[in-house]
């Protein structure tokens, strides 16, 4: 069976990735790998560790390009256009396609401050009327406004990991992104965040393209709507949630559901 | 018996010692194993060896040290019972000159006196000498052999000598630290002391707020009042040390730190960074004639040729400057590292949301790194105020107020070289004026480091 039929077929694809390879110097981290993002849908990656998820998902706004030894080869297209080409600004890019750590990493600043940080870099508030405005509207988007709001003043690494990660999203939101990248972003959550993260993903899902990478199968059958599962760098099978947890068509996929490796 | 031959004496003792417990220890292993007991005998031969040699040398190594120091006044007691010492004048500094001159001549440092009271005392202190130094020898000796001799008849098989050994290997470490601590205690305690002999003549607060300093009215005699004002000392010292300096040391070396760290590919990196911090290795004398040669001529013809009123061919901006080129390092080490511990998971959070960078380093990385680059700098000043080659060298001597950086201005430390240096008497105001300085001087690099480690260290706990 040839990639193409396991692979789902998207009308109009948010973004769209064509024979991507990545390497590590001479290691191979990912082979050949061609997936479309649509606007509409949460998209999961999942996968055993090291089966290289988390490192195509940073492929998709470029952050592999602070890894010094890392080469991306094939085709990635953002709205069409080709994101690796020279014409591209990456920090254009990336204000476009925002991401999300596997940390909660807010910066050691005041919450108002963490959310203001983008649309301060990119201008997108002419007054402080204007960024009161941004940074209300960001932090009611991820859930946390009636959490912090009497004390916006306050350090965000003094809010508890999961309000971190609430924050780290309304701080991606607050640049108007178009696309969300989340790299396994509750894994370092108890239980009740990661259900609040979980909800906050349901809300954003058709306001900007999220892909999701986790290790866990049950959040990425909660949470999404397309799934693709990655082993040993090779896109097994990617297809819609519900066909990939009741019917892979692929072996492997069948046997990483079933929890024959993992 | 001289020194050198008690010690090397000892020495064989001591290897004696270890080869022989060593044997006897091996020999009672040997007859536990044919009882087929394994764990028969507590210790390895060698800890036995060690257990009695360090038992043979430490208490005759104890006892030449407390011996060195006694025995000197034994002799002169020795020689002063002497009945061709009864001729000898009553007042202590000719006493001292007679006995001091017999001495260097019984030990062989002088070839023939030059006072006639001392010929006649050189024969009974060489032979007091010799008598105290035997005896000295002798006692070392006996106790060597008694240490040695007690250690040995406790080899046993169940003798503990492994953990005695431990033991004893920890007090030697102990000592070895408190050496240190009892040097800085002594110095501090040193300089207090003379301090405090100054301010018994100088009012500390002529001394602390006066603006005139000139010691040397004071020594010619025109009296203490108004020659120990250090305040044009103090000002020199800042405005050379934490003003000029760092405002060459802190750009350049944040810069550097930032490229360095953020900019530089690893290559770049690996040269870089050694080649930078071998600015710390330059001698300072070096650093001190570059300032006085090169830079300091060269300054005072340019402010000449500006019309910069005051110019002179020793300035504060030619010490500031080359002492601020010294500092880098430092600074850029300190910045490099309180960078460096910032978690890459700032920088990544900054760069996916758009930002360069520029823009991370401005906004998120020296944040927080502040508080590190901020210990470092105070290190740095620390460090900068202590200084002392270039300035001697490059800035002058003439107490100057002033705010003009191409005029003349004296420091703490070189005046501290100035009143020490040469021929002094020490019982001057003059003289015991340094110590008041070295004083102030070492208050406040104390307080500095203190500060500066705090705010250090306080920034670490903040990401762990």
């Amino acid at each position: 069976m040839t990639q193409d039929q396991i692979n789902l077929a998207i009308a109009n694809p948010k973004m769209s990735a064509r024979d991507v390879n990545v390497f590590y110097g001479e290691k191979q981290a990912i082979k050949r790998v061609s997936i479309d993002v649509d606007m509409d849908n949460v998209t999961a990656f999942i996968g055993p560790s090291g089966c290289g998820k988390s490192t195509f998902l940073r492929t998709l706004n470029r952050m592999n390009d602070t890894v010094a030894s890392a080469r991306v080869e094939g085709e990635i297209t953002l709205d069409g256009e080709d994101i690796y080409a020279t014409s591209m600004d990456v920090v254009q890019l990336r204000a476009r396609v925002g991401m999300v750590f596997q940390k909660p990493n807010p910066f050691p600043k005041s919450i108002y401050e963490n959310i203001a940080y983008g649309p301060r870099i990119h201008g997108l508030a002419a007054s402080k009327a204007d960024m009161d405005v941004v940074v209300e509207k960001s932090l009611r988007r991820a859930g946390l406004w009636e959490e912090v709001k009497d004390r916006l003043h306050d350090s965000g690494t003094a809010l508890s990991g999961g309000q971190q990660q609430r924050l780290c999203i309304g701080r991606a939101i607050a640049v108007e992104p178009e696309v969300i990248l989340m790299d396994e972003p509750c894994s370092a959550l108890d239980p009740i965040a990661t259900a609040k993260i979980e909800e906050l993903i349901h809300e954003l899902r058709g306001r900007y393209a999220i892909v999701i990478v986790t290790h866990n199968m049950q959040q990425a059958a909660r949470v999404s709507q397309r799934t693709a599962f990655f082993h040993l760098g090779e896109l097994v099978e990617y297809g819609v949630t519900s066909d990939i947890f009741t019917n892979p068509r692929q072996e492997r996929t069948k046997d990483y559901i079933t929890g024959r490796y993992g | 018996m001289t020194g050198p031959a008690i010690l090397l004496l000892l020495a064989g003792l001591g290897a004696i010692a270890w080869v022989s417990a060593r044997a006897r220890a091996m020999r009672l292993q040997a007859v536990a194993r044919t009882t087929g007991r394994r764990d028969a005998v507590h210790s390895l031969p060698g800890y036995h060896g060690w257990y009695v040699a360090l038992w043979t040398l430490l208490p005759a190594a104890l006892f030449l040290v407390v011996w060195a120091n006694v025995a000197p006044s034994l002799v002169t007691q020795a020689v002063l019972a002497d009945p061709a010492a009864q001729a000898l004048p009553l007042d202590d500094f000719s006493r001292s000159a007679i006995l001091g001159e017999a001495r260097a001549i019984a030990t062989g440092m002088q070839a023939g006196a030059f006072n006639p009271a001392s010929q006649a005392l050189v024969e009974p202190y060489a032979r007091a000498l010799d008598k105290f130094g035997l005896a000295g020898a002798i006692l070392a000796l006996v106790l060597a052999f008694a240490g040695g001799a007690y250690a040995f008849t406790r080899i046993r098989p169940d003798f503990r000598a492994r953990t005695r050994v431990e033991r004893l290997v920890m007090a030697l470490l102990l000592v070895a630290s408190l050496l240190a601590i009892v040097t800085t205690v002594g110095i501090v305690a040193s300089l207090l002391w003379e301090s405090f002999r100054f301010f018994s003549m100088v009012n500390p607060i002529d001394f602390l707020f006066g603006t005139k300093w000139s010691p040397q009215s004071a020594a010619m005699g025109y009296g203490n009042e108004d020659a120990f004002g250090a305040i044009p000392l103090f000002w020199g010292t800042i405005f050379i040390g934490a003003i000029i300096a760092m405002i060459v040391a802190i750009p350049l070396g944040l810069m550097s730190a930032v490229y360095l760290t953020q900019y530089a590919s690893p290559t770049v990196r690996r040269w870089m960074k050694p080649t930078l911090e071998m600015l710390a290795g330059v001698p300072t004398v070096v650093y001190g004639y570059f300032a006085a040669l090169t830079i300091a001529p060269a300054l005072r013809d340019f402010a000449v040729m500006m019309g910069i009123s005051g110019a002179s061919s020793e300035s504060a901006l030619a010490a500031g400057l080359v002492m601020g080129v010294m500092i880098i390092p430092f600074v850029s080490s300190m910045a490099d590292d309180s960078i460096a511990a910032v978690p890459q998971s700032m920088r990544d959070g900054s760069l996916a949301m758009g930002a360069t960078t520029s823009e991370t380093i401005k906004r998120v990385l020296i944040p927080a790194a502040l508080p590190g680059v901020v210990g470092g700098v105070l290190l740095a000043v620390s460090r900068a105020i202590g200084e002392t080659m270039i300035v001697v060298m490059a800035a002058g001597l003439a107490a100057n107020l002033t705010l003009n950086p191409f005029s003349s201005v004296t420091t703490v430390t070189t005046q501290i070289v100035q009143l020490l240096t040469g021929d002094q008497e020490f019982d001057s105001a003059k003289t015991l004026a340094a110590f008041a300085l070295g004083l102030v001087l070492f208050i406040i690099t104390l307080l500095l480091n203190i500060v500066a480690l705090r705010v250090v260290k306080k920034y670490r706990e903040a990401y762990e």
